[in-house]
C-alpha cells in the first residue's frame, strides 16, 4: 500500500534532528557531493595508481595511508541510499520508473538528469559543498559561505527554471 | 562535552558506523519528505509545490536552535563543530552551476541518491552524472585552481559579519522563515497545477 508523504514541516523537524545529531556526535554537518568525490577518487586510485601519485589533487587523499572509501562522507552517502530504501519500503514507494513530465521523452529526461548530475557535483566541489554540505549544514552553523551558496543555488535556479520550463511544466 | 566523537576519542570503526547510521536517518528523512521525486522538487521553482523551502528551512532552524541551546547549557562546544570556509568567488560561481544542475537534473546530490534507492531511473542517470562531474572536477582542478581559491575569507560566521549576536540573528532568521512559509503556502494556491500534483501523491 502506497502511503502519502510526511507533512513537510514534520519532515523538516526530522531532518533537523538528524543534522543536529551529526553536529553533536561527529562535530560536523551532513554532506553529499563530497561522498561522490571520495568514491571517484578511490576508483581512480584502484584503476590508475600512477595517475594518482603524479597528481597533487588526488595524492592528498592517499597521504599517510588514508583510504578515501573509509571516510565519514563516503559511509554517510551509503547510509543515505540505505535510509531512502527503508523509507521507500515502509511507505510502499519502491518502483522502477522514469519520473518525467508527460510532455517530454524518456531519452530527453535521462540526458538532462545526467547533465544535471555532472553540473551539480562539479559546482558542489567548487563551492566546497552542495545543498546539504554548504547550504543546509552551513546555515545551521551560521556560516556566511552557507548562506551565500544557498542564495546562489536557489536564486540562479529560478532563472534556469524559466529557460528549461518545457522540461517540467 | 559534545561533539562526542572527539570527547570520547571514537575509534575509526565507530566513526564509520555513526556516519552510516546518520546517513540512514538523512536518506529516510529526505524520502519521507518526498524528495525522492524530481517533479516534486522542481515544483519549488514553478510554485506548484513548495515542500523544498518548508523542509529545508525547518531543518536548518531546528539544528540551529538546537545547537545554540546545547551550547548555552555547556553541552556542545560549537568551536569544535565544522564551519564552512568562505571562498567568495567559488561559492557564487559554484552555486550558480549548481542552480543549473538542479533545474536540468531535478535533484541535488543527496536527493538523487535517495531517489535512486527507491528505483527512480532518472535518479540513476543523475547519480551517474554526479560521478562524472566529480571526475571532471578532479581532472580540471589544475585549470581552475586560481578561481577556486580566490578571495578566501576563512570560516566566517554571518552574524559576526553583520555585527549581531548568534541568538538575535537566529531570531531574525526564524521570522524570515515564517514569512517565507506564508508566501510559499500562498504560491501553492496561485500556481497550482493539479495535473502535476495529483500524479505525485
Amino acid at each position: 500500500m502506497k502511503r502519502s508523504y510526511m507533512n513537510p514541516y514534520l519532515a523538516g523537524i526530522l531532518l533537523g534532528i538528524v543534522l543536529l545529531t551529526a553536529m553533536v556526535v561527529s562535530g560536523r554537518g551532513l554532506g553529499a557531493s563530497g561522498g561522490y568525490k571520495y568514491c571517484v577518487v578511490s576508483i581512480v586510485g584502484a584503476v590508475d595508481p600512477p595517475h594518482v601519485e603524479n597528481s597533487e589533487y588526488y595524492s592528498k587523499y592517499f597521504e599517510n595511508g588514508k583510504k578515501p572509501l573509509t571516510n565519514w562522507l563516503t559511509l554517510e552517502i551509503f547510509g543515505v541510499v540505505a535510509g531512502g530504501f527503508i523509507s521507500g519500503a515502509v511507505s510502499g514507494r519502491l518502483k522502477l520508473k522514469v519520473e518525467k513530465s508527460p510532455k517530454i521523452s524518456v531519452t530527453r529526461r535521462l540526458i538532462f538528469a545526467f547533465l544535471g548530475g555532472v553540473l551539480f557535483v562539479y559546482g558542489g566541489q567548487l563551492a566546497r559543498g552542495c545543498t546539504s554540505g554548504a547550504a543546509l549544514s552551513g546555515m545551521a552553523v551560521l556560516s556566511l559561505a552557507g548562506f551565500v551558496t544557498m542564495i546562489a543555488i536557489f536564486g540562479s535556479a529560478y532563472v534556469f527554471a524559466w529557460i528549461f520550463r518545457k522540461n517540467w511544466i | 562535552m559534545a561533539p562526542l566523537s572527539s570527547y570520547f576519542a571514537f575509534p575509526e570503526w565507530l566513526n564509520m558506523l555513526t556516519a552510516f547510521l546518520i546517513g540512514i536517518g538523512f536518506g529516510f528523512a529526505l524520502e519521507q519528505a518526498g524528495f525522492s521525486s524530481s517533479r516534486k522538487l522542481a515544483g519549488m521553482f514553478y510554485g506548484y509545490d513548495t515542500t523544498v523551502i518548508k523542509v529545508f528551512f525547518t531543518a536548518a532552524i531546528v539544528a540551529l536552535i538546537g545547537s545554540q541551546f546545547l551550547s548555552y547549557f555547556g553541552l556542545l562546544n560549537l568551536n569544535q563543530v565544522y564551519v564552512n570556509e568562505f571562498y567568495v568567488t567559488a561559492s557564487i560561481v559554484g552555486g550558480v552551476i549548481m542552480g543549473a544542475g538542479f533545474i536540468m537534473g531535478g535533484f541535488c546530490p543527496g536527493t538523487g541518491l535517495c531517489a535512486m534507492s527507491i528505483g527512480k531511473i532518472d535518479a540513476m542517470a543523475f547519480v551517474a552524472g554526479g560521478f562524472a562531474g566529480a571526475f571532471l572536477f578532479t581532472e580540471t582542478y589544475p585549470l581552475i585552481e586560481g578561481m577556486a581559491n580566490a578571495r578566501y575569507k576563512g570560516p566566517v560566521k554571518i552574524n559576526e559579519s553583520l555585527g549581531l549576536s548568534p541568538g538575535l540573528f537566529t531570531l531574525i532568521l526564524v521570522a524570515a522563515a515564517v514569512a517565507m512559509f506564508w508566501i510559499a503556502e500562498l504560491a501553492e494556491k496561485k500556481f497550482a497545477r493539479p495535473e502535476i500534483t495529483n500524479d505525485l501523491k
